[in-house]
């Protein structure tokens, strides 16, 4: 609880001033910094940056971005990292509706595409990480899950992301490669929630990240199928075109793509390069 | 006094009015009676109407026993049934999966002994409804007992009536207006009830998914359904309220 009072104070400043900011941050925008190399690693020689850093994340990158701003701030002591994960689409249409916010992080490019078909990212997003979707059972497999045909029985509970979220998009992919329509009994509004009800015990089996498998590893197992080849999903990320803290998220951003970052997301069980 | 009753009243009003305001009229058709709408309103009447059924079965005997009867922790169990009502819903949706789900207190016997799994159906929609909207129905029923004139009842006694008869004659007829209140208070919190729901229940278009979780995820992809969706949970919501706002009043003034 000691702990816990601080952080809140901080946060509930910081999204005051994301919101003051935001205000003024079209004025800003000339100097944009679309041209720059976007791979650039190194930060530390930099000057000091300050303030906030505020992400919009897909929720599977939960794990290994809330590494990635515990080491940036280490680094950066002037700045704090503060992340808003949830799904790609939501966080997109949080975006689109004015939400302030420095970087968008997304889980595939159609929900990217609604952040820069609004005009709303400064520059081009890049595709820093893949993923791969991986059958998650609850420890033991009581289902006695073995590959992808098993999401066509319809005694067995199965949970799946909604389509309309990227990891659903993806699932819906993976299931037309395979010839295989299945009967799910749950359509989650993103990866994590659908994660959340293998670890709950409640259903048999779910397609999630391979990622999200290996952050839940106590309590879920993880059971690859060939045709998940088939459903690959690219990450970009972008600076927001009213990021009030452009300089810090660039260099925030940088930290992520730099050969680091890209191990610690690597770790995590996501593919790079 | 005038300028804050104002801001409170433009506060309450002007984002229903934003919602109407924005509305895809002209595309308005085309959503209500596209695949979404039909299935989602269908369930979330079925169930809201299941649910407030299951709260009068239930919660009018609830708080009978909270208003009539004397008995030791009487202030305990009503403090413990109004729990529901400022517990966040999401927070009711994980401690029913706790207690009702496949691996849960009961629900792990239901699993083993009869099969039964409750998760994912209409069933838990329904549960779930019932969980946060029973205490609406309790406060309000427990309220109208206290308020009725006990006299009538002794008079019905006195007349050699038994409980059960001077309950259903006597008591019934007199607090009629307030079991009418929380039955459309009921009601309206099943409709609107998301939290406990998309946590219990899940989404499942026509199983699971009702109103509410329909406008969140349609959010996400399509505003205009989104929008379209909810003016349909405005419009019977209003007029679930409008048409027993004569009781209503009446039931106030008496």
């Amino acid at each position: 609880m000691t702990n816990g009072m601080p952080r809140l104070g901080l946060l509930a400043l910081a999204s005051g001033l994301a919101l003051g900011l935001a205000a003024c941050g079209a004025d800003n925008t000339e100097q944009g910094t679309d041209g720059s190399s976007a791979a650039e690693p190194s930060v530390s020689e930099q000057p000091a940056f300050e303030g906030d850093v505020v992400v919009l994340a897909a929720a599977s990158l939960t794990e290994s971005f809330s590494q990635l701003g515990a080491d940036f701030q280490a680094e950066n002591p002037g700045v704090t990292v503060i992340f808003s994960f949830g799904a790609s689409s939501a966080l997109a249409q949080q975006v689109v509706s004015g939400a302030p916010g420095d970087l968008f992080a997304s889980a595939s490019p159609t929900t990217m595409a609604t952040v820069t078909d609004a005009g709303l990212a400064r520059g081009e997003p890049v595709v820093f990480v893949r993923s791969r979707l991986q059958i998650a059972v609850p420890a033991g497999n009581p289902g006695g899950i073995t590959g992808l045909a098993d999401f066509a029985d319809a005694d067995l509970t199965i949970a799946l992301c909604a389509e309309e979220v990227p990891c659903g998009a993806a699932a819906a992919k993976a299931f037309a490669a395979a010839g295989i329509t299945p009967a799910p009994d749950t359509l989650e509004q993103d990866v994590k929630a659908a994660l959340t009800k293998v670890e709950l015990g409640e259903v048999d089996a779910a397609l999630v990240y391979r990622t999200d498998v290996r952050a839940a590893a106590d309590t879920v197992e993880g059971i690859n199928f060939p045709e998940s080849g088939d459903a690959i999903n690219d990450y970009p990320i972008v600076l927001l075109a009213d990021a009030p803290n452009a300089e810090a998220a660039q260099a925030f951003l940088d930290y992520v793509l730099s050969d680091g970052g890209l191990q610690v997301l690597a770790d995590a069980g996501f593919e790079t390069g | 006094m005038l300028v804050p009753a104002a801001l409170a009243f433009a506060f309450l009003v002007l984002p229903l009015l934003a919602l109407v305001l924005r509305a895809p009229w002209r595309t308005l058709p085309a959503e209500l009676f596209g695949p979404e709408v039909g299935p989602a309103l269908r369930l979330s009447l079925i169930s809201a109407s299941a649910a407030t059924v299951i709260c009068l079965v239930l919660g009018v005997p609830l708080a009978w026993v909270l208003a009539r009867a004397t008995f030791p922790g009487r202030r305990m169990v009503r403090a413990l049934v109004t729990v529901p009502l400022v517990l966040p819903p999401v927070v009711g949706g994980v401690a029913l999966l706790l207690l009702l789900g496949r691996r849960g207190l009961i629900g792990q016997y239901l699993d083993g002994w009869f099969g039964l799994t409750l998760p994912f159906s209409t069933a838990a929609v329904v549960i779930a409804e019932t969980f946060v909207a029973m205490p609406f129905l309790v406060i309000a029923v427990e309220g109208a007992l206290r308020g009725a004139d006990r006299r009538f009842e002794d008079a019905a006694a006195t007349l050699g009536a038994s409980r059960w008869m001077t309950f259903r004659r006597v008591t019934l007829p007199l607090i009629a207006p307030g079991v009418t209140a929380g039955a459309v208070l009921c009601f309206a919190r099943a409709l609107g009830e998301f939290g406990a729901t998309i946590t219990f229940a899940g989404s499942f278009p026509g199983v699971t998914r009702t109103m509410p979780v329909a406008v969140y995820l349609a959010l996400e992809t399509d505003p205009p359904a989104a929008i379209a969706l909810s003016l349909v949970l405005l419009v019977v919501s209003v007029a679930v309220l409008a048409s027993l706002r004569d009781r209503w009043i009446t039931g106030s003034t008496t």
